[in-house]
């Protein structure tokens, strides 16, 4: 049995815990994580996961596959008490903490680095780590303080910082899946593509084991597991793309990008962020009558009415909601449209041509003959001077733009080069001034970064966006400069600042939103460049951007 | 009624009113001591200094060679006006000090920048009982605690002998005065050569005329020939990450030495393979160590986290204030010098 006093405590000199010469091998993540975080180079990130897959456990390998693939336990322990509890340890007042806070940008990296040094040293591998870490839900509110403590009392910062995010459940890294998929690929000699299939799906650690999962074929647990998805890079010219006849064109809709799974006479819905969300929509249940065993399509759920769709905000309603009620499938209907078929007739058909999937994607959907299955029309064009006509008017029909699909290509795994293209509009875009700025997270933090931005209604600077992207690394620290020197006022992190910088932002989408000041609210605001040729006074009203507002909700009634 | 404040804090620096003389001021004026060569510190234009004799060469580098500038070594005193003025270790880097003044029995100190480890490279900070302390604050957050720096050191030759053992030049980031002597005197030289930046090649040369004792070092010249780099350590300032300068040492790892290395956000911002925590400041524990051995009763906090640092000072039951001034600490090491000449130009 699992014992969280297990815990082999090895006292050591305070300043030779920084010398170790054994790597213990909780220290062993700890250094991966944080190789991975210091590069930004692809060559080096999966070096370093190389080498972490060919000398870690079985055990320990499946815990990382878990927890890079978004797997890892739920929080644990309230991040408040742990919070408190390394406050004390500290022995800094709450409103210390929090300074500190807002400086470091990360809570886990914070309780690290001011908790006191170390008088112990420990030796256990993450698998113990993790197995202790879930074992804390069951004790009590002082059990636990004291396990924690203790457990934080045998590891260097770097250590510590690792396993609080494993605590608090916010465990994120910098890593692609393709990159694990691709190291774990090289590490154990199986295809790529073998290898990113049998990391989807709805496996959890406690029921697997590494070898289980990537070594062995198994179809059983297959039944539920989709295929990567095929993701597209941006162009802008689509000329360079050769002959118009060569390409498939269909609308780019704004909703959730998801895989459809009839299988076995069960049937599963998967986002491509991988999660399971067939219970968000039982609308789709009677596709499962509709379609035959063994189909698998590709698409985009979208809420839709009177064969219109609708603003995704719409859909946003729904996500998140844990009850479904009535009104809410009343008020934002979903369906699927189709784009394409990976499996037909319980065979993967990946690998037959873009033209082929299409046509057999139009007849499987035809006879399902369903009112929440539709093809994603395709766009007729001759010349690509005629799809620039048809893109123009892409925003009247909701769409973000075109997709662009070679009629010969294959269906790859993850986001190629060459055969998929999305051609998006341009975004929306207004000229916004900084009022105020608070500190970032992770990179950004330490420096102001994050901006609030106003527009001029009668005389005065009404907000209308919050944006923290976009700028270079360079410019973030002239206007992060800039704030320090041109405070007017603090609240709490916030500083609000002499309005004097011009920022064109912009945005996807426009809404009319009555928690906001401005009256609106924009979807995925950004900072396109500073406008150092603009003065204050230049930039745009809070009128310019209604008349935005309108144009887009003409386009929803129309 | 009452006699001025020994110091000051005006526009152009602090100031001593009685001895009319400032310190480290940042605008031109006619008497100024400075506490050590930093540009932040020792400023352009004035028309009489006080130094410490060890930063002689590079402030008259820095500042022009016909400067006029009077060096007072450490502990001994010159009075002007009856105030007595003598300047101490700070330990920050070589030939840095503290500036005590004493007017009829109150004394302040100015700290300037300062660490409370000893280097074994430059003269070790050595507390002085005063009423009034004047510190610094760059690293004011508990969050600041340094490692002992053998172990960095230890860090840096490993990640040195890591790097030529994969056929890569590592090239470290750092202060051209200060840090990079600290470092040169703690790499391990039999691992291979070191070269150095034309910037750190001429602040050595200034160190050496005073006495300074630096280990043997190539200089890095458009004719060094690229084979005469494989496997040695390049010693840089922080502004030529990124530039063309770097192409030279293909393939290289790069690797930079600062304080704000504690934090990852830093780190990450800067893209650099590795970082070194290496500060020549003192950490939170340090400064309230300063703080306690200086007995001081009142306290004035100039840069960095000033108004944490002054505030959690008055919950301790001293009365601590936040101070505006022009000095950056070792801010510039990790800002772009562009901007912070820029910055410099807003004033």
């Amino acid at each position: 049995m699992f014992s969280i006093f297990r815990n082999n405590k090895i006292a050591i000199h305070p300043v030779s815990i920084w010398i170790n010469l054994e790597l213990s091998i909780l220290k062993q993540f700890a250094a991966l994580f944080a190789s991975l975080d210091q590069t930004n180079k692809t060559i080096e990130k999966v070096g370093y996961l190389k080498e972490y897959f060919r000398e870690a456990s079985d055990q320990d390998k499946l815990w990382v596959l878990a927890l890079f693939s978004h797997k890892g336990p739920r929080r644990q322990v309230n991040a408040t008490l742990l919070r408190r509890w390394s406050a004390e340890a500290a022995n800094v007042p709450d409103w210390l903490f929090e300074e500190s806070y807002h400086v470091v940008g990360d809570l886990a990296e914070t309780m690290a680095l001011l908790l006191p040094l170390p008088e112990y040293s420990q030796q256990e591998d993450l698998s113990y780590w993790m197995a202790f870490i879930m074992s804390l839900g069951a004790l009590g509110e002082s059990e636990k303080k004291e396990a924690i403590l203790s457990a934080w009392n045998t590891m260097t910062p770097q250590e510590r910082f690792v396993f609080t995010k494993l605590m608090t459940g916010s465990f994120r890294i910098g890593v692609s899946q393709s990159l694990v998929t691709r190291a774990v690929a090289e590490v154990t000699k199986i295809d790529k593509a073998i290898v990113a299939h049998r990391l989807m799906g709805n496996w959890q650690q406690g029921d697997t084991s590494f070898r289980k999962l990537i070594l062995e074929e198994n179809d059983e647990d297959n039944l539920s597991r989709p295929y990567p998805f095929f993701l597209a890079h941006p162009v802008d010219k689509p000329e360079d793309l050769g002959q118009p006849a060569a390409w498939l064109a269909e609308w780019k809709w704004d909703g959730i990008r998801s895989q459809l799974i009839v299988r076995k006479g069960k049937l599963y819905l998967w986002s491509r962020g991988e999660d399971l969300i067939t219970d968000k929509f039982p609308e789709f249940q009677q596709l499962l009558q509709q379609l035959p065993d063994g189909t698998v399509i590709d698409g985009e759920i979208l809420p839709y009415k009177n064969e219109k769709p609708l603003s995704f905000a719409l859909l946003q309603t729904r996500i998140g909601r844990k009850n479904l009620t009535k009104k809410i499938l009343n008020d934002a209907p979903v369906i699927i449209k189709a784009y394409d078929m990976l499996e037909f007739g319980g065979a993967d058909i990946r690998e037959t041509s873009q033209g082929e999937r299409r046509h057999l994607l139009e007849q499987t959907v035809a006879s399902a003959n369903s009112p929440v299955l539709i093809v994603s029309p395709k766009i007729t064009f001759a010349t690509w001077d005629e799809l620039h006509k048809e893109r123009a008017t892409s925003r009247e029909k909701l769409a973000e733009g075109i997709m662009l699909k070679r009629l010969d290509a294959t269906y790859q795994v993850g986001r190629k080069r060459g055969d998929w293209w999305k051609w998006k509009i341009d975004a929306l875009s207004i000229d916004g001034v900084l009022i105020y700025a608070q500190k970032g997270h992770g990179r950004r933090a330490d420096i102001y970064s994050d901006y609030t931005f106003a527009v001029w209604h009668e005389g005065l600077l009404v907000p209308f966006a919050k944006a923290y992207s976009g700028l270079t690394d360079q410019e973030m620290n002239k206007v992060d400069a800039f704030v320090k020197r041109n405070t007017k006022e603090k609240f709490g992190p916030v500083r609000t600042v002499k309005p004097s910088l011009v920022f064109e932002i912009g945005f996807e989408g426009i809404q009319e939103s009555n928690r906001h000041k401005s009256g609106v609210a924009l979807r995925f605001p950004r900072i396109l460049r500073w406008r150092l040729d603009k003065k204050v006074e230049e930039a745009n009203t809070l009128d310019e951007l209604k008349e935005l507002l309108q144009i887009y909700q003409n386009a929803e009634k129309a | 009624m009452n006699e001025p404040k020994l110091i000051q804090f005006t526009n152009n620096g602090l100031y001593c009113p009685i001895a009319d003389i400032y310190i480290d001021p940042w605008r031109p004026v006619d008497k100024a001591v400075i506490s050590h060569a930093h540009a932040d510190h020792a400023r352009w234009g004035s028309k009489h200094y006080i130094s410490h004799p060890d930063g002689e060469g590079i402030l008259r580098q820095r500042l022009g060679e016909d400067i006029s500038l009077q060096t007072l070594p450490y502990r001994k005193s010159l009075s002007i006006n009856g105030v007595k003025i003598s300047l101490h270790p700070a330990g920050h880097i070589i030939g840095s000090s503290q500036v005590r003044l004493e007017y009829k029995g109150e004394v302040w100190v100015f700290s300037g920048d300062y660490k409370l480890e000893n280097d074994h490279f430059c003269v070790p900070f050595e507390p002085v009982k005063c009423n009034v302390f004047i510190t610094e604050s760059t690293f004011g957050l508990p969050i600041y605690k340094w490692i002992p720096q053998e172990e960095i050191f230890q860090q840096i030759n490993s990640w040195w002998k890591h790097n030529q053992d994969n056929g890569k030049v590592s090239i470290l980031f750092t202060y051209a005065l200060g840090k990079a002597q600290r470092i040169l005197h703690h790499l391990d030289h039999s691992i291979g050569k070191i070269f150095v930046h034309g910037a750190v090649w001429n602040v050595n040369e200034a160190l050496k005329m005073n006495g300074a004792i630096l280990p043997y070092v190539q200089r890095v010249t458009p004719e060094t020939a690229r084979e005469d780099f494989a496997g040695s350590m390049v010693i840089a300032p922080p502004s030529a990450l990124g530039s063309p300068w770097l192409k030279k040492f293909k393939p290289f790892s790069t690797g930079m030495a600062s304080g704000w290395m504690n934090l990852r956000g830093a780190k990450r911002r800067r893209a650099i393979d590795r970082g070194f925590i290496l500060s020549d400041h003192a950490d939170w524990p340090g400064l309230l160590q300063a703080v306690e051995g200086t007995g001081a009763q009142c306290i004035y906090a100039t840069h960095g986290y000033t108004a944490s640092f002054s505030r959690y000072l008055n919950e301790k039951g001293l009365e601590a204030h936040e101070v505006q001034t022009q000095y950056e600490g070792e801010r510039a090491e990790i800002t772009d010098v562009s901007s912070s000449d820029e910055n410099q130009k807003e004033q």
